[in-house]
């Protein structure tokens, strides 16, 4: 499809971002790696007046060993995360994850940034973020403020971010020990059906699921069984628990729910201890 | 050595490769205004009334259109027998019948003004109730055409006979639903027009059968063919469903006349999915009876054909799934019957097979069924009901004339390169671990038919005085390779280099008449007349040199190696294919070097084969992993293993496509739930395995040589054997039949049916 006519606007700070987006409001939408915009502008399901485009801001494609976490900065791309040596290192649960994004079109001009800010629930890395306890830092009119993952995914498509607000850095915690990404999809570069991001650190677990409610969920029902002692399946069979799952095309939320119990399961085989 | 059955390298390749192919949207029409079509967004409504106003009003609208203010039209009759009241319209009128379906037009200066605009007509709608099931539109409780009285389109009755199943021990039903799918060509669909200076149209189309085209916009624009000039650029793909022509693109022709400028329209991935045909939809009862030993003695297929929203190509989807109904196997009694009926959908057309993969999966499974009941392994059960290699020719009891075959050869060889046995075993070990992933193995023994309508094919061979020839043919191709194929022909013929040989299609002032390229034709049509005409060719040249060299044309020699003619004893005579030409066009009685044939060959033909297929099946979850294709391929003498491994790949993809993912959705409304390629799982190469592909050659005796067609035997051989694969992974836990695609939660829910447990 062809999108609807809009002005577009290059900035090549993140001031420069922000005073657009004050100036204009709701009319605008900052363009990163275009692959979640474009689509909807594409299909008219988003028609912005002004695209604001953030891609050549310098500066902010980075992963930075900071000792006990890792700064990644909002422009890198998935390609980037995925090969990125410190992240292989220290937080290979996020690197694996990149490179199962998409097909490699998509990983070379994906960010990271947009990835977390588009805030979709059936996206890959939110689910990582949120798994890992991630922190994310925007930037605004009146500064830097930071955002735990847990409070950032507000819901559908909808996330903290202030209007005027860039996303500009997303910060793991160094995650060395058991993970397992499981995606489950039809085709190698479809978006996962369902996926479960899980990390085990320091005797706690984090779980996070892909596309099972309106927003990146935790599975929290499982964390707590497994703090408190239970084994795996049994915490794996309340995966679902408390959530309401998409229907659409590929699953019912029914089937949705008996996924993330299997993959859950299989996830903290994976992860081990 | 002949270049016959040489693997040549696809000459046409380095243009499609860099930069040099030329489709309808990259042709510089200085001045072309652009279309865009306003589509109805309701599958069933009567139109109240069209705005055209705002539209008009539009930065860079030159004109807007609706179907009140067009005096053409309706689309010519495709299917023989359908109600006269079912031909559709260039652009809907008072009732509108699918969703996607052209309601007005927007001709503006650029492609991008001309959508918005699109936007701005107005358009009311009073819903109807939507027919959405074949089964539902059977019923006919709502009419798509009130005044045909009727949603039935065609009906195939052969009657029934009351003890059809006496002497069977055994007896097996099954509904199969083979359902819509969407052929997806990469290219979409393209038109543009233009008004010559003596008044003809020029009219170029990405079409597979660019006669019809011409014939086409010709009948509905009231014109004589011959004010109609057909150029067919390149085209990519088409699977059948370029075959016809669409209202949207004749619509070009008349918005060009009209308008007195070129108009050009190229629509977009989301339209093609509305617009385009799809394929298959057809729901089908099976029923096979036979004895305990395996000895299938009767057959019965009862098939709802969906037409889609008005009755095209598709509407006769069941001639060839009647025509080879009873597949591969020898068996006494068969009975058919179809009904194809309009529905609320996008028109169905021919894709990649065209009833014919809907016979074989029908047979397919039914076989499969008819093995399971009675525990025998499908493989035996195939080999004692297969025709024997010599009762051909053979005639089935639906009337069909199969040519030659020896079908027992490539299913052995089929399981012999699958290591059958041992896969049987791995398979036996998994099933007693109770392991997550379980192995499935698929058959599927095929046979089809190639040039299915009768018909035959024009060609022409010229030589220059350059040194270069031209070939012309009227098959139209899109991605098959005639390119190269017709030129090995030639060369082959005359000794000329196939560099030297340049092959032209698809434009109608060069080629006088033409089929196209559908239904695995064009070798065995288009292909011997080129043949031919270079035999002619080589005769003519004969007598020109006889002339030139003062001697008997019987005492001159063609060297077909070095493609010059000498008089016998004497090679320092020789005369080239150059020199011939340049003396050709110096003699008034001769002008041209030029011949020309036209083949009709005595009857279709009857490629076959066997394929095997792996699958991994994951209990928990139904994911299915396809791990190896095995085919065994026979379609004739094979021209170019290269030429034909490219299209069985193809086809092989498209298959294991179709049984594993793709499907057209509809919402009970009628609404396409599958519109874009991020709905609709369109197949791509991570899903698949390298093939397993070996090739038999049992010549034809219907053409001199020997070649059957191989563009459709993928989607033929490997559909069913996938999904008789998948099927078989389960059959331990209790599942019989799946119908395609393999969904996973389709497969979680036959598993925990049949298990009677809820979740692990
Ligand atoms: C074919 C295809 C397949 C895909 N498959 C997958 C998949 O399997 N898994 C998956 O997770 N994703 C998938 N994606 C989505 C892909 O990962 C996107 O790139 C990503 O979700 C968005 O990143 P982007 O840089 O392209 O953002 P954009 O599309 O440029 O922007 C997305 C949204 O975020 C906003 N935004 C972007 N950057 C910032 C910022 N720094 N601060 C504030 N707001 C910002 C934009 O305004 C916009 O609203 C797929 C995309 C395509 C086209």
């Amino acid at each position: 499809m062809i999108p609807a006519a809009f002005e577009y606007r290059r900035v090549h700070t993140v001031e420069d971002a922000v005073a657009q987006l004050g100036e204009l409001g709701d009319d605008a939408k900052l363009l990163a790696g275009g692959h979640s915009l474009l689509p909807l502008m594409r299909l008219r399901l988003a028609t912005p007046a002004v695209v604001v485009d953030i891609g050549r801001v310098e500066g902010l494609s980075y992963v930075r060993d900071e000792g006990d976490q890792v700064a990644i900065g909002a422009l890198t791309r998935h390609r980037d995360v995925e090969i990125s040596p410190v992240l292989r290192e220290m937080v290979p649960l996020l690197a694996h994850a990149a490179s199962q994004v998409g097909d490699p079109q998509v990983r070379h001009r994906g960010t990271i940034g947009g990835s977390l800010a588009h805030g979709d629930p059936a996206s890959d890395l939110p689910a990582v973020v949120l798994a890992l306890g991630g922190t994310l830092v925007a930037q605004g009119p009146g500064g830097r403020r930071e955002i735990p993952a847990g409070e950032f995914f507000t819901g559908f498509l909808e996330t903290a971010l202030e209007p005027g607000e860039v996303l500009v850095e997303v910060r793991v915690p160094a995650s060395p020990g058991g993970w397992s990404f499981q995606k489950f999809n039809r085709r190698a570069q479809d978006w996962a059906i369902v996926g479960v991001a899980a990390v085990r650190r320091n005797g706690s677990s984090g779980v996070a699921l892909v596309n099972m409610g309106s927003t990146p969920v935790r599975a929290r029902a499982t964390e707590e069984a497994l703090a408190s002692g239970a084994s795996v399946a049994d915490a794996a069979a309340l995966a679902a628990e408390g959530l309401d799952p998409p229907a659409d095309l590929n699953a019912s939320p029914e089937f949705r729910a008996h996924l993330a119990r299997v993959l859950v399961r299989r996830a903290l085989e994976e992860a081990g201890g | 050595m002949s270049i016959l059955g040489q693997r040549v390298l696809r000459t046409e390749d380095p243009k499609f490769l860099t930069s040099g192919a030329s489709y309808v949207a990259d042709l510089d029409l200085p001045g072309a205004l652009s279309v865009a079509y306003v589509r109805s967004p309701v599958a069933h409504a009567l139109v109240r009334s069209v705005d055209l106003d705002a539209a008009r009003r539009a930065p860079g609208v030159v004109a807007v259109f609706a179907g009140a203010d067009v005096d053409a039209g309706p689309m010519p009759a495709e299917a023989p027998g359908a109600p006269a009241a079912m031909r559709r319209p260039l652009l809907a009128r008072e009732r509108v019948r699918f969703v996607g379906e052209p309601v007005a037009a927007v001709v503006a200066t650029s492609r991008a003004a001309a959508v918005d605009a699109a936007e701005a007509v107005v358009v009311d709608y009073e819903p109807l109730p939507a027919v959405v099931e074949p089964e539902a539109a059977l019923a006919g409780e709502d009419l798509l055409f009130p005044e045909a009285g009727t949603n039935l389109v065609v009906e195939m009755d052969f009657g029934r006979t009351d003890a059809f199943f006496d002497g069977c021990e055994v007896v097996v039903r099954q509904r199969i639903v083979n359902q819509r799918v969407a052929p997806c060509p990469l290219e979409v669909r393209a038109a543009a027009a233009r008004v010559q200076a003596d008044g003809r149209v020029t009219y170029w189309v990405s079409t597979q059968a660019p006669h019809s085209a011409r014939d086409t916009v010709a009948a509905c624009l009231g014109l004589d063919k011959a004010e109609v000039h057909v150029v067919t650029p390149d085209v990519g793909g088409g699977f059948g469903a370029k075959i016809g022509s669409y209202p949207e693109e004749v619509f070009v022709a008349w918005l060009a006349r009209r308008l007195g400028r070129p108009v050009r329209w190229v629509e977009t991935r989301s339209e093609s999915m509305l617009g385009l045909g799809h394929g298959r939809a057809q729901v089908q009862e099976v029923e096979v009876g036979g004895r305990r030993d395996g000895t299938i003695l009767a057959y019965r297929l009862d098939v709802v054909q969906d037409a889609g929203a008005y009755p095209s190509v598709g509407a006769l989807l069941p001639f060839f799934t009647r025509m080879m109904a009873t597949g591969v196997y020898r068996i006494e009694r068969a009975e058919f019957r179809s009904r194809t009926v309009v529905t609320n959908t996008t028109p169905v057309v021919a894709y990649r097979g065209a009833g014919r993969p809907e016979a074989t999966a029908a047979i397919e499974r039914a076989v499969d069924l008819f093995a399971a009941e009675l525990g025998l392994d499908p493989a035996e059960v195939r080999r004692r009901n297969l025709v024997p290699p010599d009762a051909f020719p053979y005639t089935t009891p639906t009337g069909t004339v199969y040519d030659s075959g020896d079908y027992r050869r490539d299913l052995d060889l089929a399981l012999e390169r699958a290591g059958y046995a041992a896969l049987r075993a791995e398979q036996a070990a998994r099933r007693a671990e109770g392991a997550t992933r379980q192995l499935g193995i698929g058959l599927s023994t095929y046979v089809e038919v190639t040039n299915g309508l009768p018909g035959g094919e024009w060609g022409s061979v010229e030589v220059l005085p350059s040194g270069r020839a031209t070939v012309l043919a009227g098959t139209s191709p899109h991605g098959q390779g005639h390119a190269t194929a017709f030129a090995m022909l030639a060369a082959d013929a005359t000794g000329l280099a196939i560099e030297d040989i340049d092959v032209r299609t698809g434009d109608t002032d060069l080629v006088p008449r033409g089929g196209g390229t559908m239904g695995s034709r064009s070798l065995q049509t288009g292909g011997i007349a080129v043949r031919q005409a270079a035999e002619t060719l080589v005769e003519q040249a004969r007598r020109l040199a006889a002339e030139l060299l003062e001697a008997a044309p019987d005492d001159v020699v063609h060297d077909a190696s070095t493609g010059s003619f000498s008089v016998a004893g004497s090679p320092t005579t020789a005369r080239s294919w150059a020199e011939l030409a340049a003396a050709a066009a110096e003699r008034a009685d001769w002008g041209r070097l030029q011949a020309e044939a036209d083949f009709t060959p005595p009857g279709p033909t009857f490629p076959f084969g066997a394929h095997v297929v792996v699958v991994e099946v994951d209990t928990e979850t139904g994911q299915v992993q396809l791990r190896r294709v095995v085919a065994v391929d026979d379609a004739g003498a094979l021209l170019n293993p290269l030429l034909a491994e490219g299209q069985v790949h193809g086809g092989i993809a498209q298959g294991v496509a179709q049984a594993l993912l793709e499907e057209v959705r509809y919402d009970a409304e009628g609404n396409p739930l599958t519109a874009n390629l991020a709905d609709y799982p369109f197949v791509s190469a991570t899903e698949l395995p390298s093939f397993e592909l070996s090739h038999t050659e049992t010549p034809t005796p219907r053409n001199p040589l020997g070649v059957k067609g191989i563009g459709e035997s993928g989607t033929i051989g490997a559909t069913p054997a996938v999904q008789n694969a998948v099927v078989d992974a389960l059959a331990h836990l209790g599942v019989r039949h799946l119908d395609m695609p393999a969904r996973p939660e389709r497969i979680w829910e036959a598993v925990r049916a049949s298990s009677g447990t809820t979740s692990r």
